[in-house]
């Protein structure tokens, strides 16, 4: 008998559950090399060679190379892991949500000022 | 005897650190939340803890997808803050209670909890940032830590069941141990937010209302609560909620609340803060 997922019906979420752990291991833990400085280092100075250091999918690493994290996700990747690649980057985890909701930062930011995005998904359009 | 005398929860946002480390606690955006730990800051410094058993969750900073311990006790003496991708942060090393943890730990596996048991590991902004908040920028910690990390990163964390009755087994453990030590157990994490997604940004002010209330009034009710409510309503990243519930569970039942702040927003986060202090003195 499959586990229930009833958390799959969530919109606009990805859990990170164990299917997706596997899927992602690679992503991940590529990952966590970026929280070496050299190897930091080595990444942002030729991102498609230090990539095919790791068994990623192809479409992981196009992933990474576009920081399309929303795809990311969609291919295994956590949030806690890819927050390595957007801080090695010097961005927030505040800009890094806003471009996964397709959000400006600044709209991002005053939507966070004015209380977050309302909980009822009568409210919101994300599918 | 080691007793445990209160417990404080609080939210631990990276930004947190970051605004604290980049010297930035007094603008506009951030200053709301720093005064919301002025009372913390002072009682505190008069509780003069000995030993905090600080219930956090590691980022994929200590612990990747190599190992995902459910439960990890920190045993060894000393802990270094992590670099979690843009340098670690500039605070105090972290000091434990080696033989206060070992202790723990035998008792609290003995108890039908089944700990991973950690020497060498780095501790990141899930531990260091409820430090800051409520000691500020010291040149040393002062007092001992005793990290305790709770897996709610790779699903399915703990239940909150389960982690409520983990704090009944700490608090026989403390109990359990010789030393007279005045102990603080710390649940952090929190409350609702969502980092993740086209849902990023969600916040539930009543959500997190009403579970600061249980909090202190129905733990054992609110413990029952299944995930499923904690991701749909205070979304995927308030399931770090649970950890709350250990520290809840190493209190007495009836409890005072000391202080409570609540601040929309910390970065993507609703923060929330809370002391509770347990009210009969026993012998």
């Amino acid at each position: 008998m499959p586990l229930d997922k009833a958390y799959a019906k969530i919109p606009g979420t990805t859990i990170f559950d164990v299917d997706m752990a596997r899927r992602g291991y690679h992503l991940n833990q590529f990952c966590v090399s970026l929280m070496k400085e050299q190897d930091r280092q080595r990444f942002q100075s030729d991102q498609r060679a230090y990539l095919d250091e790791w068994r990623m999918t192809e479409q992981q690493k196009q992933a990474v190379l576009d920081r399309d994290y929303n795809q990311m996700l969609a291919l295994g990747g956590n949030i806690y892991f890819l927050a390595k690649i957007f801080s090695s980057d010097g961005q927030s985890f505040e800009q890094a949500a806003a471009s996964m909701t397709g959000m400006s930062r600044e709209e991002y930011r005053s939507m966070m000022l004015s209380g977050g995005r309302s909980p009822h998904v009568d409210d919101q359009d994300v599918d | 005897m080691a007793r445990i005398t209160s417990g404080v929860a609080m939210s631990h946002t990276p930004a947190i650190g970051a605004a604290i480390d980049l010297g930035k606690t007094q603008e506009e955006y951030w200053d709301p939340v720093f005064k919301g730990f002025e009372f913390s800051k002072a009682w505190i410094a008069t509780e003069k803890p000995d030993v905090i058993f600080l219930v956090y969750n590691d980022h994929a900073s200590a612990f990747s997808l190599s190992m995902i311990p459910t439960f990890a006790i920190g045993c060894s003496d000393s802990f270094e803050p992590a670099d979690e991708g843009w340098g670690a942060r500039p605070v105090p090393i972290v000091k434990g209670h080696s033989e206060f943890a070992w202790h723990i730990a035998q008792s609290v596996i003995q108890d039908d909890f089944d700990l991973t048991l950690i020497n060498e590991m780095t501790v990141d902004h899930g531990l260091t940032v409820p430090l800051s908040l409520m000691f500020g920028t010291p040149k040393e910690w002062p007092c001992r830590v005793i990290p305790f990390a709770v897996n709610v990163v790779v699903y399915p964390p703990p239940s909150g069941q389960r982690c409520f009755r983990l704090g009944k087994a700490i608090r026989r453990a403390v109990e359990a141990f010789d030393e007279d030590l005045n102990v603080q157990i710390w649940g952090t994490g929190g409350m609702s937010h969502q980092l993740q997604g086209q849902r990023a940004g969600l916040i539930n002010q009543k959500f997190d209302a009403d579970f600061l209330a249980r909090l202190q009034s129905d733990p054992k009710g609110l413990a029952k609560m299944p995930h499923l409510d904690y991701l749909q309503n205070a979304g995927s990243e308030g399931i770090e909620l649970v950890m709350w519930l250990v520290m809840r569970g190493a209190l007495d039942r009836d409890v005072e609340t000391l202080h409570s702040f609540y601040h929309v927003p910390a970065s993507n986060t609703a923060l929330g803060h809370i002391i509770l202090k347990n009210r009969a003195k026993r012998a």
